[in-house]
């Protein structure tokens, strides 16, 4: 069923009662050619360009609780594409254009809205840094824009100005990033891959793989045994626990992020603004509460909450550069399990068992990613062979020494 | 989360500064024939469990020694800690 204007009046005219589920809840076959582990955004959107772009038949994603429920549903919705090295920078435009076309793509309504993203500069070696990796997302067709102190007044005049600790400099702004519905992004894939032939099935656990003679032939799963061509894991915070039933062991840590959010505000925050002296970042969500976030509470941890600490930094940083921030109350918290690599940048890649392929190491940074990884990572699977803009994103980078380290924190995952 | 500081008795995890896996005490034979491939292992595999865990945390903010903490990474709960130094010694290294 296509989703339109001219449906919702129909609908609303008839009492609501055509309304069909948005995708299949299938029993699982015996053998696919593909199965994907992991129905979070990642999984998905693989499954959904796999069969749409790529022509492929007989998908399934399984997941071990509902669509949803993981990263992609607890994130604070940011996308950009701001990054500074070659073999980052063109993935995630990618991932922003592709953003940009996806509600026609899926006929689905994720919100996506390009209010913009503006990261506050507080020293001169900071805006050397920040005005440099503008030049690089210029270079690799991204749009940046860098604001002096007076076009920041003018649009954010309730920022703190006045600090002699953190004074506001200038800021890197990027107008085509913004925000997205997350929770739209899962059900909007869903329903498309569902549209398009694959089966997702829900509370489906992967608990083993069959390997023979270093082929991957299928996995175990809570729900039986389902046998596959290939198999493409994309669990995120889990990638480390899912590997280690294969015997492999991975360049990530799994750490817990925080997020929180305000009691609903009138509109007071167009875009979303990050502290370059901290930690922080926020946005305004539709609804009007406030979103924001820091840093990892920085030890491994695989429970989906964190500590007070972090709660306390987080609330530091907020009230550094947005006072007004301390007059609204929290309304809710929340931890997701974020798959920390040892250089900040993901994976996509075979691995050396034949059949299986790995889709993982996001940071805290996975959700911006989530249209191109699941166009590459359907590449890689389709094709056997990397997609362009994913060719660093290699396991051997780590011994071949071509790292991909944004932020230049070296193997300390919890820093990047 | 409190850690049960051996010397100074329990502490709030805020004055420590986390490291990782306690396995990196052991760091391999530079002269080994293996060396490389070692290294690489040591400096960037992780068993990364969901469970218990043994990890070095470092006392920053009060005596500035090293602790090997047993930890649960399902609960936070921890079970052990003990000096990084008697640890390390015990496996035969120097310091
Ligand atoms: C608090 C927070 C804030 C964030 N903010 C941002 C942001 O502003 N911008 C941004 O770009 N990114 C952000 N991220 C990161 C982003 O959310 C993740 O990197 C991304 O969602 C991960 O990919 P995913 O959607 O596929 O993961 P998930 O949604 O976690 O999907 C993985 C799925 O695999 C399933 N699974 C695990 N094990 C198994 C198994 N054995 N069998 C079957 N299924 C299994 C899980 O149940 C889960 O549903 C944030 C994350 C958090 C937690």
């Amino acid at each position: 069923m296509r989703y339109s204007g001219f449906k919702v009046i129909k609908e609303a005219l008839t009492g609501h009662k055509g309304w069909t589920p948005a995708w299949r809840d299938p029993e699982p076959q015996s053998h696919y050619d593909i199965v994907i582990i992991g129905g979070g955004g990642h999984g998905l959107a693989t499954a959904h360009y796999l069969a749409k772009v790529y022509g492929e038949k007989k998908i399934a994603v399984l997941e071990k609780g509902w669509i949803g429920g993981g990263n992609v549903g607890r994130n604070t919705t940011i996308v950009r594409s701001n990054y500074l090295l070659d073999g980052n920078e063109p993935f995630y435009e990618m991932s922003l254009k592709l953003w940009e076309g996806l509600e026609q793509d899926l006929n689905y309504n994720a919100m996506i809205s390009q209010r913009g993203i503006m990261n506050l500069i507080h020293s001169d070696a900071q805006r050397d840094a920040f005005v440099r990796r503008g030049n690089a997302m210029m270079l690799n067709g991204a749009d940046a824009e860098y604001l002096d102190l007076d076009q920041i007044k003018k649009e954010y005049p309730f920022l703190n100005f006045d600090d002699a600790r953190f004074p506001i400099k200038g800021g890197l702004a990027q107008r085509r990033g913004g925000t997205v519905r997350h929770d739209a992004v899962a059900w909007g894939y869903a329903r498309s891959a569902d549209s398009h032939g694959v089966d997702i099935i829900q509370n489906c656990e992967v608990t083993g793989f069959r390997i023979e003679n270093g082929k991957c032939l299928g996995v175990e799963t809570s729900r039986g045994y389902i046998g596959a061509s290939k198999v493409g894991c994309a669990v995120a915070g889990s990638s480390g626990r899912l590997m280690a039933k294969a015997n492999m062991r991975l360049p990530i840590e799994s750490h817990v992020l925080q997020a929180f959010v305000s009691e609903g505000l009138k509109p007071v925050l167009p875009g979303v603004i990050t502290f370059g002296a901290g930690h922080f970042y926020v946005s305004q969500s539709d609804k009007g509460g406030l979103v924001f976030g820091g840093d990892l509470d920085g030890y491994n941890s695989y429970a989906q909450r964190g500590n007070l600490p972090v709660v306390e930094d987080v609330c530091e940083g907020g009230m550094a550069i947005m006072p007004m921030i301390g007059r609204a109350r929290l309304l809710r918290m929340w931890g997701g399990i974020m798959d920390m690599s040892m250089d900040g940048s993901p994976i996509i890649d075979q691995t050396h068992i034949d059949g299986l392929y790995f889709n993982g190491g996001w940071c805290y940074g996975g959700f911006k990613a989530t249209p191109a990884s699941g166009m590459v990572f359907a590449h890689l699977l389709a094709k056997d062979e990397p997609h362009e803009t994913a060719t660093a994103y290699r396991f051997d980078r780590f011994k071949t020494g071509h790292m991909i380290d944004e932020k230049g924190m070296g193997n300390q995952p919890n820093l990047h | 989360m409190i850690i049960n500081h051996p010397l100074l008795g329990p502490r709030d995890s805020a004055e420590f500064v986390y490291l990782g896996d306690a396995s990196l005490i052991e760091r391999p034979d530079p002269a080994a024939e293996t060396a490389l491939a070692d290294f690489v292992d040591y400096a960037y595999m992780r068993e990364n469990p969901a469970g218990s865990l043994r990890e070095l945390w470092f006392h920053e903010a009060g005596d500035r020694s090293w602790l090997v903490v047993t930890r649960n990474t399902m609960t936070h709960e921890i079970s052990d800690v003990q000096m990084a130094r008697d640890v390390a010694r015990k496996i035969g290294c120097s310091k």
